[in-house]
């Protein structure tokens, strides 16, 4: 239906020529940009009115009876729910820490969250559909539960950087009573809030997809990041890599590709690497652990990135 | 009264900050403002989301960035 609005407004009213470069392209960019910021404050706004309803100190004192495995799967899965920011995750980290919850568990989570932020579900589901989004959380479940097992299993416990004192008895989260009305408000501003700042990177991502979309050959593509170039999974991998933050986007671009070509495994490696692997975020991190189990960490997260590329574009 | 602002220097901490510091002069009440960078310090609150609102060793916020209305509240209910 919107597709039908937009061909419109774009043949007829603008009597643009079907079929041309520009006026196909022109319709791309006014067929995307309003479609996916639609779905980006709708998604947003839901993700974020249920999320209110987890904190992470529930996780925490939840996380903190379970033992290691369950632990780790747990964590992955509350990683999805919880809202999350980069800037919190010192006092994160160390707070499980406190909580005795083991290292690979917290990994655990630490790499499942950012991975699920909302504007990269908002973006794969709006672009994407609930298949790759499925497929895309699905995957991230994996390299987070099997990575942190991982790092748990290597004894990395004096690599960090602080004394952790345990807390002392039973570890009990606050409840604070919060009514509906407050966080329907506080949802609203949240989104309000993301969606001032990536508006602009949505526009020049749709508008660079645009371009491929209408003037760049799919044979190009396709010898870069098809089926024919073996490296094309890691490659992708270490380009998503200083994207950080930019999922709002990149994503567009990513949507081209692959309709252009790009494999889906390899294209979901990209997008992993955009959200989970954060240079701010490492840097980060270095005030509380060694640099040896940050190159860890990322070392694990990176490898598992590109075996889910593999092991898709191979089913596939 | 004592307020203190909860944060590793995220902008948000920085923004709740500079909103707490409007919301003591709205309220007229005499209040000393301390922000708290010190990671340790903010683990002894039990805080995991930063920023945070503590008014008089109380935490009352967490991982928000309030307006200057709410705090207004906050500073009048204690």
């Amino acid at each position: 239906m919107w597709q039908e609005s937009v061909d419109i407004l774009v043949y007829e009213w603008l009597q643009l020529p079907h079929g041309e470069k520009l006026s196909d392209a022109l319709n791309f960019f006014i067929y995307d940009t309003v479609k996916i910021l639609f779905l980006l404050i709708v998604i947003i706004f839901i993700v974020t009115l249920l999320r209110s309803y987890f904190s992470t100190e529930k996780v925490r004192e939840y996380l903190s009876k379970k033992h290691e495995y369950t632990g780790n799967v747990l964590a992955a899965l509350f990683g999805i729910i919880t809202p999350f920011c980069s800037c919190s995750a010192i006092p994160l980290f160390l707070g499980f820490l406190q909580a005795r919850i083991p290292l690979g568990v917290t990994f655990s989570f630490l790499i499942s969250a950012p991975l699920n932020n909302e504007i990269a579900i908002a973006m794969l589901f709006g672009i994407f559909g609930w298949k790759v989004t499925a497929l895309y959380i699905g995957f991230g479940l994996l390299v987070a539960i099997v990575g942190g097992i991982i790092i748990g299993r290597l004894g990395l416990e004096k690599d960090i950087l602080i004394d952790v004192k345990p807390i002392e008895g039973e570890i009990k989260a606050e409840t604070q009573v919060i009514p509906f009305k407050t966080r329907l408000h506080d949802a609203k501003e949240y989104t309000l809030d993301i969606l001032r700042k990536i508006w602009l990177y949505v526009l020049v991502g749709v508008g660079v997809g645009a371009f491929i979309h209408g003037y760049v050959p799919t044979e190009f593509i396709t010898s870069i990041a098809g089926a024919n170039n073996p490296f094309a999974v890691p490659l992708a991998t270490l380009l998503g890599v200083p994207m950080y933050s930019n999922a709002a986007g990149v994503m567009p671009l990513i949507e081209v590709l692959t309709s252009k070509g790009m494999l889906l495994g390899t294209a979901l490696s990209f997008m992993m690497a955009i959200t989970a692997l954060s240079l701010p975020e490492a840097m980060i991190l270095k005030r509380v652990m060694s640099l040896k189990l940050i190159a860890i960490f990322f070392g694990t997260v990176t490898l598992g990135i590109i075996g889910v590329g593999y092991l898709f574009n191979a089913i596939l | 009264m004592k307020i203190e602002i909860l944060g590793t220097g995220c902008s948000k901490c920085k923004a709740l900050e500079e909103a707490t510091k409007q919301a003591v002069a709205q309220s007229g009440k005499f209040a000393q403002i301390e922000k708290v960078e010190d990671i340790m310090k903010i683990m002894e609150y039990n805080v995991m989301s930063t920023p945070g609102l503590v008014i008089d060793g109380k935490v009352l916020s967490t991982g928000k960035l309030l307006s200057v209305a709410e705090i207004v509240e906050l500073i009048k209910a204690q």
